[in-house]
């Protein structure tokens, strides 16, 4: 929207029209992603049984199903591709709002030691017995990720507080967070428990329901409504911190609030489908280069690119291996890898 | 709008700023004077409302800073750090723009009239021209006067640069020491090149964080306080074209 801003004199109205012309786009992508998640798959159904099932369940239109495949449709595919869509959009936005206050280009969940807090948490939860339930593990799984962040923070902080600080800090978090789940998983689990928890930590969208998409898209939303709320400080960031303060922005605030968030989508996330590498990393920095840095385009277009990234990655996972799912953090990270060559390849110059 | 220090002081382990206070009126131009390390920037970046834990008090325009929100104080103080670098791939445009943050919210996003004032100020500092080019790409002097136009853009009634003419050329320099003497703002300026601090209204001279003289510019800067602040000697010439006082420096003593 900032390239019809950044045309002198250019009137309000413009910038309506675009914002408009390019959220309705985005709706459309996104629906029309979630609707390839619907239809692809192992059992191919004919659109027009997809159309049927969407047409019984929202407006009682009556058709004739099958109700296996209404089955497929409504209780298991439709609410995969929601959290898909939702867990893209949120590890995304988490990305973006990192490396945006960190102003350190590899910094994602992954790397600061987030998703590894977050999946201890939820080991913990599920193994220790300590709660139960979805929110248990949600619970588990955000106060993991608060205090492997905190610890990170803490650390790279007295280590002098720079931005190579807080990577490094990562590393060390992520090492010692992965070490506890593995712990965990060593001291109390069966062999039938480790493989399961393995399995949902490497990512893994098959166990999921509709309450589950009461989890995700909601907070997917709020996190992206609070970073677009917050586009205009995150770029107030570029030059630095002390460079916000001076432009206006109550720095403390926009971090305690940012990163609240940020921890909160990770944890969700993660709690939900385990530890998803690389788009976190990969999409916003994709995104940089196809609408530039400002977060006003930066940060729809990295939640967009997120939701229809991991869709794909999902419907991707259900193919590769016929009668098998491939763990999705395993496609993210085959398609992510080379992916991130390529953006360390094109910026070899600015990073 | 007039900016007035009380007793300010601050300490990173050892102290850095020591009890300045000073009174810069509405309109002036303000030298800040004084060798490296002596604390220049610290001072600046307090009277910014920069650093938090200070001692002593900033008022502006009668009001207590700390009783102002940071947008609250953005509005009125505008701040060149004296490096300011990003590894974002922004256009000198957006690097101008951000001058605009404190006057925005995500209610009251960029309208035309800021368009306006973001031009305006790219043309005060001779960079309309390159408005599309790479931040990664500029030259250390255009850096400068982009980090300057950003600074004119927020509109603001105290303008602090930290040694604004760093790495520009000289015309550049006298352009830009011109410009901010005309405007109709108050200017803190930290400056190490001595004879353009004649061209202030008043100076400050720093050293080891006290600020040991502040005045007109000819009663300030004496050989005996230049051989004993700066460790120079310095030869008062008279420029027989405007009558005005330059110095000539040589160092005191070999080896020192
Ligand atoms: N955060 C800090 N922690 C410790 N020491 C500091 C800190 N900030 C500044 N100093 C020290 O305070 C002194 C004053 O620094 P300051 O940057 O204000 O000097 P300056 O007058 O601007 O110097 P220059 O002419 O080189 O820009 C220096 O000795 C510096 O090392
Ligand atoms: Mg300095």
């Amino acid at each position: 929207m900032s390239l019809v801003v950044s045309t002198p004199g250019a009137s309000a109205r413009p910038l309506a029209r675009s914002v408009i012309f390019w959220g309705g786009a985005g709706a459309v992508m996104l629906m029309l992603a979630i609707f390839a998640g619907v239809v692809i798959g192992e059992t191919p159904l004919p659109l027009s049984t997809v159309a049927a099932v969407f047409a019984n369940v929202l407006w009682d239109a009556g058709h004739a199903v099958d109700p296996i495949d209404a089955g497929i449709v409504w209780s298991y595919r439709l609410p995969r591709s929601l959290v898909a869509a939702g867990c893209g959009a949120g590890l995304a936005l988490s990305g973006v709002v990192l490396q945006a206050l960190v102003r350190n280009a590899l910094a994602d969940p992954y790397l600061l030691g987030v998703s590894a807090g977050a999946g201890a948490g939820a080991v913990a939860v599920t193994i220790l017995g300590l709660g139960g339930g979805a929110l248990g593990l949600s619970a588990g799984a955000f106060s993991g990720a608060t205090l492997a962040f905190v610890l990170v923070a803490l650390l790279a902080r007295a280590a002098g507080g720079g931005s190579a600080q807080l990577v490094l800090a990562g590393i060390a978090g992520s090492q010692l967070f992965n070490a506890l789940t593995s712990f965990f998983i060593a001291k109390s689990a069966n062999a039938e428990q480790a493989r399961g928890i393995m399995f949902w930590l490497l990512g893994n969208l098959s166990g999921v329901r509709w309450p589950d998409v009461s989890l995700a898209a909601p907070t997917a939303v709020l996190g992206f409504v609070i970073c677009l709320w917050f586009a205009r400080a995150m770029d107030a960031f570029s030059f630095g911190a002390g460079s916000a303060a001076a432009l206006g922005v109550p720095v403390r605030r926009v971090q305690a609030v940012l990163i609240g968030v940020t921890t909160l989508m990770t944890a969700t996330m993660v709690s939900l489908v385990g530890s998803i590498g690389f788009v976190g990393l990969v999409i916003p920095h994709a995104m940089r280069m196809v609408v530039g840095p400002r977060h006003a385009r930066l940060v729809p277009a990295a939640a967009l690119a997120g939701a229809v990234f991991l869709i794909g990655a999902d419907i991707v996972s259900r193919l590769l291996i016929p009668g098998q799912v491939v763990p999705i953090g395993v496609v993210t990270a085959l398609v992510g890898a080379p992916g991130f060559a390529l953006i360390l390849l094109r910026n070899r110059r600015r990073l | 709008m007039r900016l007035a220090a009380r007793g300010l002081g601050w300490s990173a382990g050892a102290p850095i700023v020591e009890d300045v206070s000073l009174t810069i009126e509405p309109g002036e131009t303000f030298g800040l004077v004084g060798p490296n390390g002596s604390g220049k920037s610290t001072l600046l970046r307090m009277m910014a409302g920069l650093i938090p834990r200070t001692r002593g008090t900033v008022h502006l325009g009668g009001r207590p800073l700390s009783r102002l929100s940071r947008r609250e104080v953005a509005q009125r103080i505008a701040f060149v750090e004296q490096i300011a670098d990003t590894s974002e791939a922004l256009s000198v445009r957006d690097v101008v723009e951000l001058g605009r943050t404190p006057w925005l919210s995500a209610l009251a996003p960029f309208s035309p009239s800021d368009g306006m004032i973001v031009d305006e100020a790219l043309q005060a500092v001779g960079m309309a021209g390159l408005a599309s080019r790479r931040w990664a790409t500029l030259s250390g002097g255009e850096r400068q006067r982009v980090q300057i136009a950003r600074a004119l853009a927020q509109r603001p009634r105290v303008l602090i640069l930290d040694e604004p003419t760093n790495h520009l050329d000289i015309h550049h320099q006298l352009s830009l020491l011109r410009l901010v003497s005309r405007l109709p703002v108050t200017v803190v300026l930290a400056l190490h090149d001595l004879n353009q601090a004649m061209g202030c209204d008043r100076l400050g001279v720093m050293q080891e964080g006290r600020m040991v003289a502040c005045g007109r510019p000819v009663e300030v800067l004496t050989p005996e306080r230049l051989a004993a602040i700066f460790r120079v000697g310095a030869t008062p010439l008279c420029d027989p074209v405007d009558q005005t006082t330059i110095f000539r420096y040589h160092c005191l003593e070999e080896g020192a």
